[in-house]
């Protein structure tokens, strides 16, 4: 972190000959006494552009292309010095930055000190430029921006291109729907009502029974039962105990439950025992 | 006694009853079918040859090229397909507009169709951030991309590949019909764009 509080020495010492405008940069030789217009980004834009980077690379990227500088032959200190206005503009509005971007801060600090130090002349012009790994990062991730822009042009389904399709005629369909007759279920309700018949004379004064009620109770039972996959017997959904009245609450719950596609009747086998089920679990 | 002759006109169909079962079939199935799926469906009663059921699914597409949909062939096989330049009224049969995928993904999945079999360490490497991995998800369930083995290095990271219905999805044949990669300008002072995996494709 040392290396970032020398980020913000001036360049000026570089070039001392040149006294009468300082200059507060110098772009291939020549001085540069204003600031170009396009440099200025109003700090509350700065937050939402900040969030559209895709990590240290890409606003790098975007810093150099802002400025038309060469991708070859950045100026480390300018950039290095906007990038960490950057992060401290998003410290500041207390965006939370990856650490990549401090790492990137690092990369860039290390960068400009070495191009400080005075090189030596035996030393191989080709390996020498401490530069060329970040160019090298810099231009292979343009690459691939690039090619993801190329990706998401290609013409894609559903989008561009949609897939061509014929209904079949008199297409048998694979699974044969699971109907049951209505007379099995009004036979199943007589079994039931002439049970209840039995305990008429249990019958006592109730509250009146509630078909709402009654469907939210049934529906219970089968969601609770049908999440471990078992089926409920028509049967066992009726309390004949509670009379005809009972019985019909209940078979009008059914129903009404069946209406709304609550639960499922699903019988085995003509004559079979009828089961339910509720739907969706 | 089998002659050449007897076996071509026992056949059960013409070159035109061949088109227009493939034709139907492919409309129906509603999905990519390959060269093999049709020979297999086909096997018990019309039984035409590999290189015949190219030959009329050939000829198809030359009968819909000047329709609005046609025929194509992708990676995994053929599909009929509407055509592009028709999308703008397509479209409209739809309230919901197509997914837009967010760059971070479209980068990930750049990188591993060019740069396959890639593990996430050579992606975080050239992107300069950590993969996200509801992306390597997304893409996975997609089958967008797989695992195709891991590297023989500490960790055995898992290397990853686009599918075949990664190409489907995107209208491609294959690989090379992807748009070239963005050429750099050369330069001496850089050192060359050759990355270690590049030698061990080549």
């Amino acid at each position: 972190m040392s290396g970032l509080t020398q980020l913000s020495v001036p360049e000026l010492k570089e070039q001392p000959t040149i006294q009468q405008d300082l200059p507060f940069a110098i772009v291939e030789g020549k001085p540069i006494t204003e600031v170009p217009h396009d440099l200025y980004i109003p700090p509350d834009a700065l937050s939402v552009i900040l969030d559209a980077f895709e990590g240290p690379l890409d606003l790098l990227l975007y810093l150099i292309r802002r400025q038309n500088m060469d991708i070859l032959d950045i100026n480390v200190s300018e950039i290095t010095l906007q990038y960490v206005e950057y992060i401290n503009l998003a410290k500041s509005i207390q965006f939370e930055l990856a650490a990549e971007y401090l790492l990137m801060a690092a990369i860039l600090a290390e960068i400009k000190s070495r191009m400080l130090l005075p090189k030596l002349a035996e030393e191989d012009e080709e390996c020498d430029d401490p530069r060329a790994e970040l160019i090298r990062r810099l231009q292979q991730y343009e690459r691939f921006k690039k090619a993801a822009q190329d990706i998401d042009e290609m013409p894609r389904i559903n989008r561009d291109i949609y897939a061509a399709h014929a209904d079949v005629e008199h297409a048998s369909s694979p699974m044969p729907a699971a109907d049951v007759n209505l007379q099995e279920i009004f036979s199943a309700l007589k079994s039931v009502l002439d049970r209840s018949d039995l305990f008429e004379h249990h019958h006592i004064q109730k509250e009146k029974l509630s078909t709402r009620e009654r469907m939210a109770q049934i529906l219970l039972i089968l969601s609770n039962e049908s999440s471990e996959g078992h089926f409920v017997s028509f049967f066992s959904l009726f309390s004949p105990e509670e009379g005809r009245p009972g019985v019909v609450v209940s078979f009008l719950a059914i129903m009404e439950l069946v209406k709304e596609q609550l639960v499922d009747f699903v019988q085995a086998e003509a004559f079979g025992s009828i089961h339910l089920k509720a739907r969706n679990s | 006694m089998m002659t050449g002759n007897d076996s071509a006109s026992s056949r059960p169909f013409n070159n035109q009853k061949l088109e227009s079962i493939l034709e139907a079939i492919l409309f129906a199935a509603n999905k990519v079918m390959s060269i093999d799926t049709l020979y297999n469906l086909l096997q018990e009663d019309v039984s035409p040859s590999r290189p015949e059921i190219k030959v009329a699914l050939t000829s198809l597409m030359a009968v819909y090229q000047n329709k609005g949909i046609n025929l194509v062939e992708l990676a995994g096989g053929y599909r009929f397909q509407t055509k592009k330049e028709y999308s703008t009224w397509v479209s409209r049969l739809w309230d919901e507009k197509p997914q837009k995928y967010s760059r971070a993904m479209l980068e990930t999945l750049a990188l591993i169709a060019y740069r396959q079999p890639i593990t996430r360490g050579d992606i975080e490497e050239v992107r300069g951030v950590v993969v996200s991995s509801t992306i390597m998800k997304t893409l996975q369930e997609r089958n967008w991309i797989k695992v195709v083995g891991h590297r023989d290095v500490p960790g055995r990271p898992s290397m990853y590949a686009t599918t075949k219905q990664f190409l489907d999805y995107f209208n491609l044949k294959s690989l090379d019909e992807l748009p070239s990669l963005a050429e750099i300008r050369d330069i001496e002072t850089i050192s060359k764009e050759v990355s270690p995996q590049d030698l061990v494709e080549s």
